[in-house]
């Protein structure tokens, strides 16, 4: 398990989603995101596409000007993605 | 043992692509979405620009995932998109709307989809008769047969007025369960969405794509014109939805935000375009696109002026940042209303 960095400042979704999305299929289930973004819309985005997608929301900050979320890659992957 | 069918659909966010995904779910399908990123989506981008008091900033495609159950993937398709908005083979619709074209390359980048991951047929929220250009009896095929998809192309929620697909064909999906819908009324829809006990969905029909819109559609010939090509980045396109656009020359136009939201988002481009900001007043964040002389950024100071706090003062102070971060602060009187002919608002 390792931790990992991904800056989606200035992008507005769904591409912090897309970013994220990419980024986590070459995660290994167990390994951390931490997503940093500025659009206030991520803040719903990326949780429900980690959610549906079998992944786990470990914290939400939300500041003024940008925000974090801290993902944890599951086993929710499809047999595909593996 | 019978094996588990899978099948992608497209998921707009709208109430159709969710209805056709819902009704072939019910049949015991593995169901998995597609979201398509073109850039002109309405979707997702005005949401998040725009300030909205206590509105909720939802993806739709995704929150109808959630609803689903179903996992979405969401596919950047902005580069490859072009073609298809600059040379559409079928022509636009009233607008600069390719949508006969586009609904070709989604079911088209859907069946690769569907080929890589080894998934068994396509799932559009397709109805005869809804949509004038790609939602046609004669239309219909064309986009089977353009996107390579042919009967592996089930519109669930029209397929019993249609010829059989191979789902049907095959037994994966018994046809007399599914609806039958045609022409442009949305009540069977809404219906249909009710007795599923889905209360909340997004506006359906029609708002789901910029091209669509004559005034966003206007703005893009404007930039089409003004650059003396048809040819576009994503910058471009992002900033066509963004605020009022005035080109007082041909040479330039000055882009100012009409909120919070919009203006923030203005500010994103300081590095890339002049900016102006009032500072003697509460007002709005614009950029300058174009190669602006000294006489030109006057002017668009005043435009700026204009729409800021300090309308009716008699000098506004402004300041002027260039792409390389050096300032400088300008003094205008504010444009008056009638010096602002109708022809500059693009």
């Amino acid at each position: 398990m390792s931790n990992h960095e991904l800056d989606v400042r200035r992008l507005l979704c769904p591409m912090p989603v897309i970013r994220t999305q990419d980024r986590v299929k070459h995660l290994a289930d167990g390994d951390r995101l931490d997503v940093t973004f500025t659009d206030p819309g991520a803040l719903h985005d990326i949780p429900t596409w980690a959610r549906i997608n079998g992944h786990r929301i470990v914290s939400i900050a939300e500041g003024d000007e940008e925000s974090t979320v801290v993902i944890e890659v599951g086993t929710g992957k499809a047999s595909y993605e593996r | 043992m019978t094996t588990k069918r899978k099948a992608v659909a497209l998921i707009s966010g709208g109430l159709d692509s969710m209805l056709a995904a819902k009704v072939v779910l019910d049949q015991g399908v593995h169901v998995e979405g597609l979201n398509f990123f073109t850039g002109f989506c309405v979707e997702g981008h005005t949401h998040a620009i725009r300030k909205k008091k206590g509105g909720a900033r939802r993806n739709n495609a995704l929150w109808v995932a959630e609803r689903l159950g179903i996992k979405l993937h969401i596919i950047d398709v902005v580069q490859d998109y072009k073609n298809v908005v600059l040379n559409p083979s079928h022509g636009y619709g009233a607008n600069m709307n390719p949508c006969l074209d586009c609904k070709g390359f989604m079911v088209g980048r859907a069946y690769q989809w569907m080929l890589d991951n080894e998934f068994d047929f396509i799932i559009t929220g397709e109805v005869i008769g809804q949509r004038p250009m790609s939602q046609r009896r004669d239309t219909m095929p064309v986009i089977a047969r353009e996107s390579g998809a042919f009967d592996r192309l089930l519109r669930p929620l029209c397929a019993r007025a249609l010829h059989p697909t191979l789902p049907q064909r095959e037994g994966w999906i018994d046809v007399a369960k599914l609806p039958s819908f045609g022409g442009r009324s949305r009540k069977p829809q809404i219906a249909l969405a009710e007795s599923l006990g889905f209360d909340d969905y997004a506006q359906p029909a029609g708002g789901c794509c910029f091209l669509t819109n004559s005034a966003y559609s206007s703005k893009l010939q404007d930039l089409w014109s003004a650059r003396g090509e048809r040819d576009y980045e994503l910058d471009d396109i992002m900033l066509l939805k963004v605020g009022r656009h005035l080109r007082p020359r041909p040479h330039f136009k000055v882009i100012i935000g009409r909120e919070e939201g919009e203006n923030r988002f203005l500010r994103g481009y300081r590095h890339e375009f002049v900016s102006l900001s009032p500072t003697s007043h509460r007002g709005p964040t614009a950029l300058v696109d174009g190669g602006a002389s000294p006489d030109d950024m006057e002017l668009a100071a005043q435009l700026v002026a204009r729409y800021s706090q300090g309308r009716d003062a008699e000098r506004v102070a402004l300041e002027m940042t260039t792409p390389d971060g050096e300032t400088r602060e300008l003094h205008v009187s504010p444009i008056a209303p009638d010096d602002v002919p109708v022809e500059w608002h693009v």
